[in-house]
C-alpha cells in the first residue's frame, strides 16, 4: 500500500517536473516546481525521517518559490524598462 | 534535433549510471557499525532523544558550521549584487482581509518557529528549519503591508551576534571539554526535559536565530527596500 502511494506521488512529480520545463508561462513553471519540493516532502515524511520533510517543505517549497517569483517580478521590471 | 538528441544522450547515460545502483538495492537488516554508534551515543552520551539532532550539532558538528557559512555568503552575495537598487521596489496592494489576518498569524508563525529551535534536541526539526519558519513569518508581514518596513541593522546585529556566539561556544569547548563544539559545557540534565543534553539546545538556538535572520535579509533585499 504504502510503495503503491510512493510510487503515485513519484508519477505525479515526474509530471510536475515536465510541466515546469514545458509551460509557456514562467509563474506556472515555479508553481509547478514547487509541487515537486511539497510532493517530495510528503514521501519523506513516509519513508520515516521527519527532519528532511520539513527542510524540504519550508525551503524547497516555501522559500524558493517566493524567491524565484520576487526574482522573475526584478526580471520583468528590467524588460518594461528598454 | 541535436539538442534533443544530446538530451536523450545524457538521460541514457544517467540511466546506465544509476541501473547498477537500483538493481542491487536491498534494504539493510541492522544499522552498520558507525550509525549504530551514533544511535546508541546520541542517546548515552549526549543525551538527545533526536538522533538527527545529535549528528548534526554534535558528530558533524564542523559540517554545519560550513553550512552556515555557505548561507551567509549567499546572503553577502544577494546583498551585494542587489545593493541599492532601490527604484523597483516590489509594491502589492494586499487586500484589508490578509492584513487583519495575517497581524494574527504572524506572532504564532513566530512562536512555532522559535518552538521548532528551542525543541530540535527533542522533536523533529531545530535550527535551519526553525529559522525558515521566522523568515517566513516576516515574509507574510511583507506582503501583507506595504508600509512594513524590517531594520537592515537588527538583522545584522542578530546574524552577527549569533555567528560569533555560535564558533565562541565552538571555541570555548576546545579550551574546557574535549574538542570544538563539543557540547558538554553544560551539565546533560534529565533526559528528555527542554534545559537538557549540554549546550545542543543553546547552539541550535543559535543557528536558528542565525538562519532566521540571514533568510530575512535575503527576503528584504530581493523585494527591493
Amino acid at each position: 500500500m504504502i510503495t503503491v502511494i510512493i510510487i503515485g506521488l513519484g508519477v505525479i512529480m515526474l509530471a510536475a517536473a515536465f510541466a515546469a520545463i514545458y509551460f509557456k508561462s514562467l509563474l506556472a513553471s515555479i508553481i509547478s516546481a514547487g509541487v515537486i519540493s511539497l510532493l517530495a516532502s510528503v514521501i519523506y515524511l513516509i519513508l520515516g525521517s521527519p527532519d528532511v520533510a520539513m527542510t524540504e517543505a519550508s525551503i524547497g517549497s516555501g522559500l524558493t518559490t517566493v524567491i524565484f517569483l520576487f526574482a522573475l517580478h526584478r526580471v520583468r521590471k528590467g524588460k518594461s524598462d528598454d | 534535433m541535436i539538442k534533443n538528441i544530446a538530451v536523450l544522450l545524457a538521460v541514457a547515460g544517467l540511466l546506465v549510471i544509476f541501473l547498477p545502483v537500483i538493481s542491487g538495492f536491498q534494504e539493510r537488516e541492522n544499522l552498520n557499525e558507525l550509525a549504530a554508534d551514533y544511535v546508541s551515543g546520541s542517546v548515552n552520551e549526549l543525551g538527545t532523544p533526536n538522533v538527527v539532532t545529535s549528528v548534526i550539532v554534535t558528530y558533524r558538528g564542523l559540517d554545519t558550521l560550513g553550512e552556515v557559512t555557505v548561507l551567509f555568503l549567499a546572503t553577502v552575495g544577494v546583498g551585494l549584487l542587489l545593493k541599492g537598487r532601490n527604484e523597483d521596489m516590489l509594491l502589492i496592494s494586499s487586500s484589508e482581509l490578509l492584513e487583519t489576518t495575517s497581524s494574527a498569524l504572524v506572532a504564532m508563525i513566530m512562536i512555532l518557529g522559535i518552538y521548532i529551535f528551542t525543541h530540535g534536541h527533542l522533536t523533529p526539526g531545530g535550527g535551519f528549519q526553525g529559522g525558515v519558519v521566522i523568515a517566513s513569518g516576516f515574509l507574510l508581514l511583507m506582503l501583507s503591508s506595504v508600509n512594513t518596513k524590517i531594520s537592515h541593522s537588527i538583522m545584522n546585529f542578530v546574524e552577527s551576534f549569533s555567528g560569533v556566539a555560535y564558533v565562541g561556544i565552538g571555541v570555548a569547548g576546545i579550551v574546557l571539554t574535549i574538542g570544538f563544539l563539543n557540547p558538554g559545557l553544560l551539565p546533560l540534565g534529565q533526559f528528555g526535559d527542554l534545559f537538557s543534553a549540554g549546550a545542543i539546545p543553546v547552539i541550535y538556538s543559535l543557528i536558528g536565530l542565525k538562519v532566521g535572520s540571514e533568510l530575512t535579509s535575503i527576503l528584504v533585499t530581493m523585494r527591493g527596500e
